[in-house]
Formats: C-alpha cells, structure tokens, sequence
C-alpha cells in the first residue's frame, strides 16, 4: 500500500483550492492538429470525487439556453491555470439539485460577505 | 523470451507525457536471484530458474536449502522457471533487476493466477445470457442453463458440457500490455490496464 502511494503523490501537483459551489474559470489547453490554444470554461463547481491522481471534479454552467456539465481530472498537465471567480456558501459536497434549478433560483449565495 | 517475477502491489492512474489519463498496475518486480542455468546441451532445453521473496531457513527443506547454497543465496519464497531465457553475462547466484530485463515502452505478457471464486454458475462461469426475463409465465429460473440434452436419443449429457463449478485460480496469460514506467530504485514498475490476481499475489512478467 505504502508503494501505491509513492506513484500517486508523484502526480500530484499545486493547484488552486476551491471547493463546491464556488464559480471558477478553467483555462484548458487544447490540441487542434498541430496547434495548440488554451479553451476558457466558466462554471459552477458542483462536485469532487476521489484522490490523488484519480481526484476529479465536474463544473456546471449554462450555455445557450442548455446545461453543460464537464468532468475535469484535478492535476491534468492540460489545465493551465484555474482561476477562482467567486466563493460560494453551500450546505452540502454535491450540489446536483442545481440540475432542475433554472435562472434565479439556481444561484448560490456568496460565502465571507456579510449583508445584513 | 526473458522475464521476471513480481508481486501485484494494485492499481492506480497517471498521466503521460502526452497529458492523457492512464490506468495502471505497479507491480514489485525483484529483485530475483537466478538459482539455476538450464543449458540444451546438458538438460535438453534453455531455461533460468529465477528466485524472489525472503523466506525462514526453518520453514525450507534441507534438500531446497542446499539448492538455494549452491546458488550462494539465503532461501527464497518463490522459485519459478522462464523457458527459453538465455541469460548473457550472468552465471547462478547473480541477482537480476527489473532494468535489465525490461525496457520502458515495450509490450510484456503479464502470467498470474486469478481470483478465486468459488462455485459459480454458468453466466458468471461461462457467459451464458440466462433466461432472458422475468415476465411472460417466466417462473425463478433466471439464471438457468437451459436444457442440457435430448431426450431418448442419445439419453445421455454429453461430456464436457459446460456447466456451474469451481471458477477462477487459474493460471491467467494476458498479452501485449504496454510499460509505462520503470522505478528501478524502488524495484517498480507500472503497467497499463488490469493483470490478473489479488493484490500481494505473485506474477510472472515475460519479454516477448
């Protein structure tokens, strides 16, 4: 076991923490033939899964009108940076509820901002 | 055909230089001690007797003790023979390391022994499709093998039918399985896709 765990920590990496419910902008290297550009995805985080190398997580967003969900693996070599856009205050790890929640009942209110 | 013998220590994933995602078994190959040199001339075929895994001399008969002497080592666990290996440069009692024998990049035959599983019936044994249903007058038969004869002619299951029994733990040969990567300071080395066996249990890994 402890072997197993040498392999796995050789493919962690640094990455930004987030966690789910908070809104962030993945910039994803793409390869189209010879060319190589970076794809921006913005969405909400809505789940995590796993650990180490196996560790991945699925952003949400809205796009024409009709939901996308993509899977990403967590330490990747095509993420080239993940940028946090918002904190979100959620009361659970896997917000799949957001799926039948359309427009204004599918935001999710702001963590560290108090308004009273 | 050279090789070496390793313990499955489990699976895991990592990513390549090309960025993509890869299932992979790390197994601990070696290191191994060859114990004997088979030679065509003297014993009618090529062949190293390969040796792996530390064992109590009290547990070891006296005949093994003086085989493992000769070859001027401590008993071994396991001692399994690789026919066609025809060792250059080494003589008995030399140690071998997964760097010699296999190359990052290069297809291996992977020969374990699967899990048991006990008595299992023909679907899980055979891949027989079953009854196919529940509904349409279909009684608890779901998982059945059908009829397995005629009637009074031939009167009799002809033999070798397939049917439920012991399965698994069985000497298993998977081919062609790409190497990811070697580890030589850890004595690992990570293969892509599953081999058979349990973790901890022992395999033999073949050059082709």
């Amino acid at each position: 076991m402890e072997k197993l765990k040498l392999i796995e920590q050789t493919q962690v990496g640094e990455v930004v923490d987030f966690k789910p419910g908070d809104t962030i902008n993945i910039h994803y290297r793409v390869r189209e033939g010879e060319k190589e550009r970076i794809q921006q995805y913005e969405g909400v985080v809505i789940s995590m899964r796993g650990s180490t190398a196996n560790k991945t997580f699925t952003v949400r967003k809205i796009s024409n009108n009709v939901g996308v969900e993509r899977i990403f693996p967590m330490y990747s070599p095509f993420i080239s940076k993940i940028e946090v856009k918002k904190r979100g205050k959620v009361r659970r790890a896997k917000l799949f509820y957001l799926r039948a929640l359309r427009g204004k009942a599918a935001r999710i209110k702001e963590r560290g901002r108090f308004t009273r | 055909m050279s090789g070496i013998l390793g313990i499955k220590v489990g699976m895991t994933s990592v990513f390549d230089e090309g960025g993509n995602h890869l299932p992979v078994t790390v197994i601990e190959a070696g290191p191994c001690v060859i114990t004997q040199i088979f030679r065509k001339e003297k014993d009618g075929y090529d062949a190293v007797q390969l040796a792996m895994g530390e064992k109590k001399p009290k547990n070891v008969s006296k005949a093994l003790q003086g085989h493992f002497e000769k070859a001027n080592t401590t008993p071994k666990r396991y001692v399994k023979e690789f026919r066609g290996f025809v060792p250059e440069g080494l003589s008995t009692g030399d140690t071998l390391k997964v760097e010699d024998v296999i190359e990052a990049g290069s297809r291996v035959h992977v020969v374990g022994t699967s899990k048991g599983k006990g008595f299992m019936g023909v679907v899980k044994r055979h891949g027989f499709s079953g009854v196919g249903g529940r509904t349409h007058g279909q009684h608890n038969r779901e998982r059945a093998p059908g009829s397995i004869g005629q009637a009074s002619s031939p009167s009799k299951v002809f033999k070798g039918l397939r049917m439920g029994g012991r399965t698994g733990n069985e000497r298993v040969t998977v081919k062609d399985l790409q190497v990811v990567k070697i580890l030589p300071e850890s004595n690992l080395i990570l293969i892509k896709g599953a081999i058979p066996g349990p973790k901890g249990r022992l395999v033999e890994i073949h050059n082709p």
